[in-house]
Parts: structure tokens; sequence; C-alpha cells
């Protein structure tokens, strides 16, 4: 299997404060890559600098085969990404948005149209198409807003706490989306704080005060710490952080 | 919103206060070269409101300093004043002016009328004329371009250069530091749009919510205050096109500064106010210090009121504006140039 995401002691630091610590880690074509971590442990962070939205301080990074450093537009060109914040238009409506992200990305018309129906009809949004977006309730714009993500079909996906502040049964169906869009082909990267989400993912790094301080599919991590669930796992890691 | 406070605006502030002038170009055409009529431009000169600029040998020649700018008011003094003046104790001196800028044409010529009018008295008291006799120099007052001297006439043009000032440079200042606060920003940074495609996106729609207005507002000139461009109104789109690049761009560039909407508006408040006050809309450019006509130099503002003026009343041809049209598209890729350079896709 070829890998999506390498990184080799990529750090950021702002002022005195280290936010992220030299990370090294591999993310493999078409996983469900879980990165966990307390507030404050440097997760975003780490995702707007593969995502181009951040320059590293210093140390290496590799995105769908491109550097981040000099290709981020070659980056930006072949992923999606969620932010934590919904950030959408709100005064355009669901299928207004697919269309101009659609467009910025590049997409023809014609295939604008197209995929908006599909993606529509995919996750159920079909009610919603006209609606502005601010009128939406929160669980239905996470759907709209990953919607959009994916809707270039990237080669990975950068969602960061997509399922804040939704409740466990849209969670539920959101990671239902997240598998649909994994068998597609398309790698996923996702943060949360959500243990029980952790179980869903193929490998899940633990980051902690700025470093990774476990990396490895979930039931190899119970069984290094001596778990019974990923929320032992968590906590046995997360007591020794001083940042947060 | 958009249209409804500009439109209250150009029909309050057209009303408002006139001013004081002073350096007020003089061109003088002195027929008679006599001794009283040195002694009367010496006097004029001497009052301290007027320049001598121009000293022309025929009338012709003195209109074409007011058609270039170089005077504001004419004092034309005929053959054989002196003459006249002693034999028949009465003669005439003509004023044209040019009322482009009416208050100070307006002004200018009650000052000059004063002051002839008490060289008059001087002139009889030295010849020991009985004093009943004075009204001998009339002067009639000729205003060229902007007959009615009306100081609306004046106004308006300018406060329509306010109006599209206010939309191309605070509503653009707000706009991305907008989405910046509520976040749409970064699912933008996250795209691979090349920069200056994501400037040109958020300048077009003031271009256009600009030309709208501007149209409403010659509407309005014209409805209400009878006013319509004595040149070409495609001129004015043409001057107003560039325009709003040049300040839309320029409140692109503090929107890319600013991190909240409160410091954009400021910002952007504070410049909009130093343009206005040098931009000659209020008071004219030439009187103001000389240090601050260089400043003026560099406010995009000053162009535009300059231009709608010329277009409106003299009916000037582009040929007439092409330093001013040159001025704006310079400033119009300055600032635009900079919005895209300091927009930062990535931090």
């Amino acid at each position: 299997m070829n890998t999506v995401i390498t990184t080799e002691n990529l750090t950021k630091r702002f002022g005195d404060f280290t936010a992220v610590d030299r990370i090294s880690f591999e993310v493999l074509k078409g996983e469900i890559f879980g990165f966990l971590g307390a507030n404050g442990a440097g997760k975003t962070t780490a995702m707007r600098m593969l995502c181009g939205l951040l320059s590293p301080t210093s140390g290496k990074g590799l995105v769908a085969g491109f550097d981040i450093y000099k290709q981020s537009d070659d980056i930006k060109r072949n992923i999606g990404y969620m932010s934590q914040k919904f950030s959408l238009y709100e005064d355009l409506s669901v299928a207004e948005n697919m269309r101009l992200f659609g467009g910025i990305y590049g997409m023809s018309p014609k295939n604008i149209i197209s995929k908006t129906g599909e993606v529509l009809k995919e996750l159920e949004l079909n009610n919603e198409r006209n609606t502005l977006v601010k009128s939406l309730p929160l669980g239905i714009k996470q759907k709209v807003s990953f919607a959009v993500s994916i809707f270039h079909t990237p080669k990975i996906v950068f969602l960061d706490e997509p399922t804040g502040g939704v409740d466990p049964v849209a969670r539920r169906k959101f990671w239902e989306m997240i598998y649909q869009a994994a068998e597609k082909g398309i790698t996923i990267f996702v943060t949360t704080h959500y243990m029980d989400e952790a179980e869903y993912c193929n490998r899940v790094s633990i980051m902690v005060d700025g470093r990774i301080e476990a990396l490895d599919s979930p039931d190899k991590l119970k069984k290094t710490f001596h778990a019974g669930n990923m929320d032992d796992v968590f906590q046995s890691l997360a007591r020794k952080a001083k940042n947060s | 919103m958009i249209i409804g406070l500009p439109v209250i605006q150009l029909l309050i502030l057209p009303w408002a206060a006139t001013f004081e002038q002073r350096n007020i170009s003089l061109g003088v055409i002195d027929n008679d070269r006599g001794a009283y009529s040195r002694q009367l431009i010496d006097k004029v000169v001497s009052s301290g409101f007027f320049r001598l600029t121009d000293y022309s040998g025929s009338y012709d020649q003195a209109l074409k300093t007011i058609e270039n700018d170089k005077a504001d008011l004419i004092l034309e003094i005929p053959a054989h004043f002196e003459n006249n003046f002693v034999r028949h104790q009465q003669t005439d001196v003509m004023l044209s002016v040019n009322a482009v800028n009416g208050q100070k044409a307006g002004l200018g010529a009650a000052y000059l009328g004063q002051i002839i009018a008490e060289f008059n008295q001087n002139v009889i008291r030295e010849q020991g004329v009985q004093l009943d006799r004075i009204n001998l120099i009339q002067t009639t007052p000729y205003f060229k371009y902007n007959k009615e001297m009306n100081y609306r006439n004046f106004m308006v043009p300018g406060i329509l250069v306010m109006l599209l000032t206010l939309i191309g440079g605070v509503l653009s200042a707000m706009n991305i530091v907008k989405e910046k606060e509520i976040g749409t920003i970064e699912q933008i940074n996250v795209t691979p749009i090349p920069k200056y495609i994501f400037i040109l996106a958020k300048l077009i729609p003031f271009i256009i919510i600009g030309l709208v207005l501007l149209t409403i507002g010659l509407f309005i000139a014209w409805l209400v205050y009878g006013l319509f461009p004595a040149g070409n109104v495609l001129l004015v789109y043409l001057f107003a096109f560039f325009y709003l690049i040049a300040f839309t761009g320029a409140g692109l560039v503090i929107s890319t500064y600013s991190n909240t909407q409160q410091q954009a508006m400021f910002t952007a408040v504070f410049f909009m106010i130093i343009f206005f006050l040098l931009s000659g809309l209020f008071t004219p450019v030439s009187s103001m210090p000389e240090w601050v006509q260089t400043v003026t130099i560099f406010n995009p503002l000053r162009y535009f009121v300059e231009v709608i003026r010329l277009i409106f009343m003299k009916g000037s041809q582009l040929t007439d504006i092409l330093p001013q049209l040159g001025a704006i598209i310079g400033f119009g890729v300055f600032f635009n140039t900079w919005a895209i350079v300091n927009y930062k896709k990535t931090g």
C-alpha cells in the first residue's frame, strides 16, 4: 500500500510555545486515520499545516505526493477540508455552496449539476437543496460541510472535529457517511474527542503536548496499554499532559 | 440601505454651507496701460485674495487661461480707461468669472467688486470731485460655465463622488475581514483558488453596485436639481469605473490587514475623512497651503472631484481628463496589487 501523507519531525512554534513538536507519521491510501488528543494538544495546528493553511517552523511533510512548503496549491487541489468551525457561506443555499466550491475546484458546470444531484441524494439532503445554509440545524450543517469537502472527489479529506456538538444518533450517521467516502477510495484524516469514534478508525494517533505519544490500530493500542477501551488508553496518556 | 442612505445624502448635503476663498487666480487684460489701470491692478493684487497669474494682450487669449484652469477670474480694463475716467468721469471694466467652482467664483467677483468700488472712491477723492457722483466705474460680471452661480450645481457632482467612495472604500474594507470573522475565508484558503481571482471576485460586485448607484445618483441630480453633465455622460461612467476599481482595491487592502470588522471600519473611516477633506470637495485644493496641496496628489478622490465637475459644468472631453484618468488607473493597479500581495492563504 502506498502512503498519501508522510511527515518527518514536523514542528510549529508560536513564539516560545511549541504547538506541534517533531511529529513523524505516515497515513496510508484509503485508510481512516484518527488524530486524537486533548484540547490544545496541537491536532488542529498539525492539520492546518498539512492542508497548507499554516507554514511549518521546521521538519518535512508530503501530502498527496506534494511538498507542504513549496507545492501547497497542488496539495489544495487534491484535498478536501472541513473546518472545526462551520465555514460555508451562510447566505447561500446548499446547492449554491456546492456550485461555488465545485467551480473553485475547476469542475465543469455540467459536472457540478450531476454531482450535486448525486451527493444530495446520497446524503439525504434533497429537501434542503435550496434552503439557505444559515437556517439549517447544526447536525445538517455538518452534513452539508462534509458534502462540500468531498464534492470534488479529493484524494484525502481532512475533518477537524466533524461531529463536535452533534447528538449520538447524528454522529453515528455521520460516521456512516465517512465509511461511504472511504469505500470510494478517499483517505480520511479525522480529529475527534469522542473515544467511541476512535474505535471506528483503522489506525489512530494520540497527541499529548504537541507530540505523538502513540500510533497504532485501536486493538493493538488497547493491548499495549492493557486497557478495556480507547477511553482508558486516552486517559492514561492524556494525564501526562501539561498544556491542557 | 446601500441605496437609501446615499440618496438621502444626495438630497441633503448640497444645501450645506459656503466658505471663504483665498488664492483666487486672476488674469488681467490691460488695454489702457495707464497710471490708473496700474494703480487698480496693484490694489487688487495687494488685497491678498488674488494671485496675478496671467497678463494677456487680448480677451481671447485670457479666455484660454480660464479654459486651462490657470485663471478663475479675468479683469478686463478697456482702452481709454484713464481718459474716459478723467474726462467723462465714467467708465467700465469687465469681469469674466470661471464659475466651475461656484463659491470661488462668486466670492472672487464680490471681492473684486468691493476693491473696485473702494478704488473708485479714492480716485474721486483725489480728484476733488463731489462724492455724490460715485458709481462711476461699473463692473459687469459675466459668469462662464455655471451661469447661475449655483452652489448646488457645484456640490451635487462632488457628492456623487462621495457616494461611490463610500461604496468602494468602506463596504469593501468590511468584506474580507468579515469572512475572516465568520470563518468562510478558511474554506476558501484551503482551495487552490489563485489569489488574484479571489480579489477579482471581491472587486466585481462593488463595481456593479457602484455603477448602479451612480445611475441613481445621476437621475436624482437631474430630477431634483435639474443637473445633467454638460459633457458626455459616458465619460462619467468611464472614470467612475476605474475609480471604483481603485477605491475598492484600497478597501480590500485595509481588509487584508485587519482582523476584526471594527478595526477595518476604524481604519477605513480614518482614511476616508482625510481623503474627503483633502479632495477639494468642500474646500478648493488651491486654497490649501502648498504642502497640503502636494499631499492631495496622493488622494484618488481629488481627481474624481476635479473630473466630475469638469464634465458636469465645463463639458470637458476625454482628452481634457486624461491626466486624471491616468492617475486613477495608476491607483487602481497599485492598490489591487497590494491587496493581492497582502492576502495570504497560508498563515
